[in-house]
């Protein structure tokens, strides 16, 4: 087997959304596919969790790396956040894109199974957003 | 220098502040953003108080470090980082025994940090509205009494400013004419601490 592609994290206020755009990148990428998703605040209401986008993480792990999509604010902050919270080795791989949080997701996936690096990930990603 | 018990009252006293000032919080956040703000501050600061009898066992330093850890965990939303990073860093910058001037410099580091961490500066309708003016006048050398007031001021003073980060910045002009919830809490923090510390005699 190759090596594992770069990974994708999904991080939403909602879990409905982060789900559903989980399903809608699954849909092009399969099962083996490196991929995770976090949505809800420590109560399960609309919000994000540093704690569980750190566990989303691990999950969708890769030593290429890993690109996080999200949406508003507190999830990018969040998401910034529970990088700086990850081990030095793992820090510097770990990118939250600049890109609409569904298309990003089923973009970046589709870019990472093709084998492409994390730069290349997160560029396809971000194209979405013009400079 | 604190002891543990008056460190431990101070915590459960800045926590209880925010608790009582949640709906309040919630209000101001219901007019010009998602409404969780209260609910938010009242969910992080519970679990600070949770905590504050092992805290207060900590040098005020460690304490603070470890009760923005607490905040960015529990919180849920964009004020978990951005109170977690300021205690954090406060914590980190605190001298081991500090003087006015010594806790003066690190807040102005942690301001920098939460600066940072929100892509943001002062002028924005943001917690940094109150932070900035509040360390300007710990500089200034104004009595603890008059910073709770300054924090207050600084807060009413974002009522005419339009929002241009966080989600008040998406109303753009219908921002104007509303408190920003964070200068708020800010605000509701600093004149609870303000208060411990004076009777201190800090």
């Amino acid at each position: 087997m190759n090596a594992r592609s770069v990974g994708i994290v999904i991080v939403s206020h909602s879990p409905k959304v982060a789900e559903g755009a989980a399903d809608m990148a699954r849909q092009m990428v399969g099962d083996g596919f490196p991929l995770a998703f976090t949505g809800g605040d420590p109560d399960g209401r609309l919000g994000t969790d540093v704690a569980k986008i750190i566990a989303a993480i691990d999950a969708a792990w890769s030593e290429a790396g890993v690109a996080i999509l999200c949406d508003l604010g507190g999830a990018q902050t969040n998401s910034e956040m529970a990088i700086e919270l990850l081990d030095e080795a793992r820090r510097g791989k770990v990118v939250v894109c600049r890109a609409p949080i569904v298309e990003g997701a089923v973009m970046a996936a589709v870019e990472a199974a093709g084998g492409s690096t994390l730069a290349q990930v997160i560029a396809t990603a971000e194209e979405l957003y013009p400079p | 220098m604190f002891s543990p018990a008056q460190l431990q009252g101070l915590i459960e006293i800045v926590c209880d502040a925010v608790a009582s000032h949640a709906d309040e919080l919630t209000a101001l956040d219901q007019a010009i953003g998602d409404g969780d703000h209260g609910f938010n501050m009242a969910r992080g600061f519970a679990a600070v108080r949770g905590e504050a009898a092992t805290l207060a066992q900590k040098p005020p330093g460690e304490a603070l470090k470890a009760a923005g850890m607490l905040l960015v965990m529990k919180v849920g939303g964009a004020s978990g980082p951005l109170y977690g990073t300021l205690f954090m860093a406060l914590g980190r910058e605190l001298p081991p025994a500090p003087s006015r001037a010594g806790v003066a410099r690190a807040f102005g580091l942690a301001i920098d940090a939460v600066k940072a961490r929100g892509k943001s500066d002062t002028g924005q309708k943001t917690m940094l509205d109150v932070l900035a003016p509040v360390h300007a006048a710990l500089l200034a050398g104004e009595p603890l009494a008059a910073l709770a007031d300054t924090a207050d001021t600084a807060a009413q003073a974002t009522i005419p400013v339009e929002a241009t980060r966080g989600r008040a910045s998406f109303l753009g002009p219908r921002s104007i004419g509303h408190m920003d919830p964070g200068s708020r809490s800010c605000a509701v923090i600093i004149r609870a601490a303000c208060a411990v510390l004076g009777s201190a005699g800090t």
